[in-house]
């Protein structure tokens, strides 16, 4: 929401005077920087602006914001973020946390936060690593791997944060990742534009317990071959010199095909405000490793009524067709006698 | 001595005053009847004879009705029979009519358990009375029994000579196998109940006699057999009559037919009384003298939910109360959803964490968060509570107890819960406890939590149990403007200066008396700060792991929780100081010591009562209460929790009078508990 009476903010005015703990290199970093020099543009108060993280990594995030923040208890940022947002539908939240943060110990109250709807920004950093404890599988670390934990291999069938988001009824859902802040502030700026839960999945680099688990896709000189950039309105395409592209097969999943092939023509539309979530879906479930194409970008952003608004929606009529509650009232609402 | 009548079998064919078509076989039953016993004397009453009025509409008092100083009656039948409701109807005439009682409601987890079996059997204790009543009662004197279930399982609680209604229809053979009789024996015919005084009354066959012409259909019309046996005992009792037709109206108003058949219903048990010569089990209860005001019938949950909205009003702060369903907390989570003309936010969360993690949100934003759950739930939320003791803001979580551990007895009392209120939080992480005592007095305990929340940021512990939710009391209606004001403001400006002689806020400089840091909510410019989990340096609130540091801000918040002492009222103390036995009581044990304890002063003996709505901390003069009197003993609903307390703490040789029954202490039991202690 931007408001024209907003001063005017540079990075610094966003930057906390707590210094960044995090190991030398890590991806945290930039995405900190990418949301410091995005606020600014965004046209919103410090003041109306919450950072709220549960544990981990990624969880000290809002020291650093010159905002108002919350480190609060590990899984439990989404829950203590709808609470806020249904007392105080005038802030701007953001929630933080990282792939076990959000998706083992609270993927309860992310999937619930986002059928609901509520006014939440959910940035979910995904490293696909337990950095905080030091390097045990997380939920989304691929089968086979080995860790502290497992010696001999991951048994566990990874999620994908992408088809998780879209099955929880996820108005927004989109990818971006820690080397590109442009993508990263494009993805985060329309996040805040949504009214409503937003979801943005961001792979990031845990150099120390996961190094380079996405630079097969993310590294500068892999992007063209490896990212698909979705684009609302526009065919699926992709590649080095934009050759391949995705369609639809006659099964219903997607697939990988030569422009050449199929022409401009067979290839899919990308639809991100389509209804049904189904084809957004579908492309989800393309990579199944962050080793294989991968689609980035806006996956689904739909408008949907938001909860904390529904909430307050509820109040005010429920206030105006009986007006303002009345203790006296109140204490006389049953059945009454008179003693004398 | 009044003298009950007795009869033989005796058949009326009667259309009744009121001109309903009932025509039934009435077959009443009188047996082992001798003189003045059996269903004439009624717990430790005195039983006198009154003269006879005019019978009215309103059936106050008819020719031959014995007044009685307060009557016990026990509502039992299976979860499908409607006893909740029955009770409930019984109660809110009583209550319209001016008496003093307390109900005691009395139902399985299940939400139908097996027709007819014994665990299906609910029931539901009143006591209504002429004077001022503390609890539902003993040994009822009535007990209206809708199956054989409900006999089998509820005959041990009647008093010696009591009297049982029986809804002779259902002791068939198949429900007498399903209550576990053996073949051929049927309580009704057998002589084995010869001690009580027995009405049969084929409530099913007349239910549905009634409706016959209403064009209901017989099995609709069954279900409405517990207004006959409404009908029947408020005809007994002389209760008002309109009340409760009326109340079918209004209730059943969608469904014309079922207005009909539970009024059909309710008129022909009415008649029943009047018609088939039930007059010598006819009594009156007069009026309490109460202190004079504005009265209503109020259970413990209805009651805190208004304490809460009442704390949110006084206050001015919003609430916000986040819940996940549980027996028997959900009825809160009911009650404040219809308050959002209050400015009450409800949530219905994913779960017990969740709900609790909403709460803390939503203070963090400047309202007053609520969570409202029973013992599992608050097992769940230790973490979060963990959260915003270190965040130093305030909550306040609601604890309707019930038998435990896990599972427990979901719809049954118990007050166990009391060390986890104390410690159930990892590392050293005190919190204000405050303990309901009635049903009605949950309102000012709701109040109090909320006040202490708000006032001292902190989160605060509210104890009541499934005896206090669900039972009813009447309650006289406060004045509002006598209710506490709570006076709360939020910060607006700097605190501090930085190095550089800036203004800057710290969120933990503290208020020197109450150690309460600032509430600086989001919105306000200038205030911009962090709060978190992660221990943090005095004054400042940043990330700080210095030794010292950490021991400072344990201590600090034990004694933020300390100094509250100074802030509450001193034990409330009935009895004199020199007694020879203190009876310490926390939470709804109050209303069976009050009755022990006046029962044991009329046998003369010398017992002071200490009843404690603060646990953490203690009133300030708590140590000397316990040293002035030779012997304490602490009656409790677990095995001594309070006990382990009260001994830590004073180093007093308190003695635990444990019940883990899944039911409140009887009157009776504590007294002779206290008649043990002064041997
Ligand atoms: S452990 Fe990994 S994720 Fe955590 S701070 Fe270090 S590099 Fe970053």
């Amino acid at each position: 929401m931007s408001d024209i009476t907003v001063p005017e903010t540079t990075k610094a005015d966003w930057t906390s005077d707590q210094e960044p703990r995090w190991c030398p290199g890590c991806g945290d970093y930039s995405i900190l920087t990418a949301v410091q020099t995005l606020m600014p543009e965004l046209g919103v108060r410090r003041e109306n602006t919450v950072f709220i993280s549960g544990i981990g990594c990624a969880a000290r995030f809002p020291y650093y914001m010159d905002t108002y923040g919350m480190h609060s208890i590990h899984g439990r940022a989404p829950a203590v973020s709808t609470g806020l947002a249904v007392a105080r539908p005038d802030l701007d939240v953001w929630v933080i946390g990282g792939d076990g943060d959000m998706l083992s110990i609270g993927g309860n109250h992310l999937i619930h936060a986002l059928r609901r709807n509520v006014n939440i920004k959910i940035l979910l950093f995904n490293n696909q690593i337990y950095g905080l404890t030091k390097g045990q599988y997380s939920p989304t670390s691929e089968q086979g791997k080995i860790t502290k934990s497992t010696p001999v291999g991951s048994l566990d069938m990874p999620f994908n944060p992408i088809s998780l988001a879209l099955g929880a009824e996820a108005t927004f859902v989109a990818r971006t990742h820690d080397m590109d802040r442009k993508h990263m502030q494009e993805m985060f700026r329309r996040a805040h534009a949504h009214q409503g839960a937003a979801i943005v999945e961001i792979y990031q680099n845990c150099n120390v317990f996961n190094d380079g688990a996405f630079h097969k896709i993310t590294k500068r000189d892999n992007r063209d071959a490896m990212l698909i950039n979705l684009s609302h309105g526009e065919p699926i395409r992709f590649g080095i010199d934009n050759e391949r592209g995705l369609a639809m097969s006659t099964s219903g999943s997607i697939e990988i095909v030569d422009v050449d092939d199929v022409g401009e023509a067979g290839l899919l539309v990308h639809d991100e405000a389509a209804p049904d979530p189904a084809v957004a879906f579908a492309i989800s479930r393309l990579a199944t490793a962050p080793t294989m194409p991968t689609p980035v970008g806006v996956f689904r952003s739909v408008e949907r009524p938001e909860y904390a608004a529904e909430v307050n929606r509820q109040v005010a009529e429920v206030t105006a067709a009986k007006g303002a509650g009345n203790l006296e009232d109140l204490l006389r609402s049953q059945p009454t006698w008179e003693v004398s | 001595m009044f003298q009950c009548r007795v009869s033989g079998e005796s058949t009326h064919v009667a259309p009744n005053k009121d001109g309903l078509s009932f025509v039934g076989v009435a077959l009443v039953t009188l047996r082992g009847l001798t003189s003045n016993r059996a269903g004439c004397q009624v717990g430790q009453t005195v039983i006198h004879e009154i003269e006879g009025t005019d019978v009215t509409d309103t059936a106050s008092v008819s020719s031959g009705a014995t007044s009685l100083d307060h009557i016990i009656i026990r509502f039992a039948g299976d979860s499908g029979d409607g006893m909740q409701l029955t009770g409930d109807r019984f109660t809110s005439a009583s209550a319209m009519f001016g008496n003093d009682l307390a109900t005691l409601p009395d139902f399985p987890a299940e939400i139908r358990a097996p027709a007819g079996t014994l665990a299906g059997v609910s029931a539901f204790q009143v006591q209504i009375s002429d004077h001022d009543i503390t609890t539902p009662g003993d040994a009822p004197s009535i007990l209206v029994c809708m199956n054989p279930a409900a006999l089998a399982s509820e005959l041990h609680r009647l008093e010696d000579g009591g009297t049982i209604i029986a809804n002779e229809d259902t002791f068939d053979e198949r429900n007498l196998a399903k209550a576990g009789y053996l073949d051929g024996v049927n309580p009704l015919a057998d002589g084995s109940l010869d001690n009580y005084t027995l009405i049969k009354v084929p409530m099913t066959t007349i239910t549905k006699r009634a409706c016959a012409d209403l064009g209901v259909k017989p099995r609709d019309a069954d279900r409405s057999k517990n207004f006959f046996a409404l009908g029947l005992v408020s005809w007994m009792y002389s209760r008002p009559v309109d009340t409760t037709l009326d109340w079918i109206k209004a209730k059943f108003a969608k469904n014309e037919l079922v207005v009909a058949a539970n009024t059909a219903a309710f008129k022909a048990g009415h008649a029943f009384g009047e018609t088939a010569e039930l007059s010598g089990h006819r009594a009156e209860i007069r009026s309490a003298s109460l202190e004079p005001g504005t009265y209503t019938n109020i259970n413990g949950n209805t009651a805190l939910s208004w304490g809460l909205v009442a704390g949110s009003q006084l206050s001015g702060i919003p609430m916000f109360l986040g819940s996940y369903p549980i027996t028997p907390a959900s009825d809160i989570l009911h009650e404040l959803s219809t308050k959002k003309h209050f400015g009450i936010r409800t949530l219905q969360a994913e779960d017990e964490i969740a709900a609790v993690s909403a709460a803390v949100g939503a203070s963090f934003g400047g309202h007053i968060g609520v969570t409202t759950t029973s013992g599992p739930g608050v097992a769940l939320k230790g973490e979060a509570i963990g959260l915003a003791l270190s965040l130093e803001l305030p909550l306040v979580v609601i604890d309707i107890q019930r038998g435990g551990p896990s599972t427990g007895l979901p719809t049954k009392t118990e007050a166990a819960d009391l060390m986890m209120a104390m410690y159930g939080r990892h590392g050293e992480s005190p919190m204000p406890i405050v303990a309901a005592y009635s049903s009605a007095q949950c309102f000012d305990a709701a109040i109090e939590a909320v006040r202490i929340a708000l006032k001292y940021r902190t989160p605060v512990m509210l104890l009541s149990d499934g005896y206090l939710a669900n039972g009813t009391e009447p309650w006289k209606l406060p004045d509002v403007a006598s209710l506490p004001s709570i006076e709360i403001e939020f910060a607006t400006a700097p605190n501090a200066k930085n190095d550089d002689g800036e203004d800057v806020f710290w969120p933990y400089l503290r208020d020197p008396v109450t150690l309460a840091r600032p509430w600086a909510i989001p919105g306000t410019p200038g205030l911009e700060h962090r709060v978190g989990g992660i221990e943090k340096q005095d004054g400042t609130g940043n990330i700080s792991y210095d030794p010292d540091n950490h021991a400072h801000m344990v201590q600090i918040r034990a004694d933020k929780v300390a100094v509250i002492a100074d802030d509450i009222p001193l034990t409330m103390v009935d009895g004199p100081d020199d007694a020879d036995l203190l009876v310490l009581g926390w939470g709804s044990t109050w209303g069976a010591i009050t009755s022990a304890v006046r029962r044991a002063r009329a046998a003369g003996h010398s017992v002071t009562h200490a009843h404690l709505t603060h646990l953490n901390p203690f009133p300030k003069d708590l140590g000397d209460v316990l040293r002035r009197y030779p012997k304490v003993i602490v009656p409790e609903m677990n095995l001594g929790q309070l006990t382990k307390l009260v001994r830590a703490e004073f180093l007093v040789d308190a003695q635990p009078v444990a019940k883990v029954k899944g039911q409140p202490f009887t009157a009776a039991e504590v007294f002779d508990v206290i008649e043990g202690a002064l041997q």
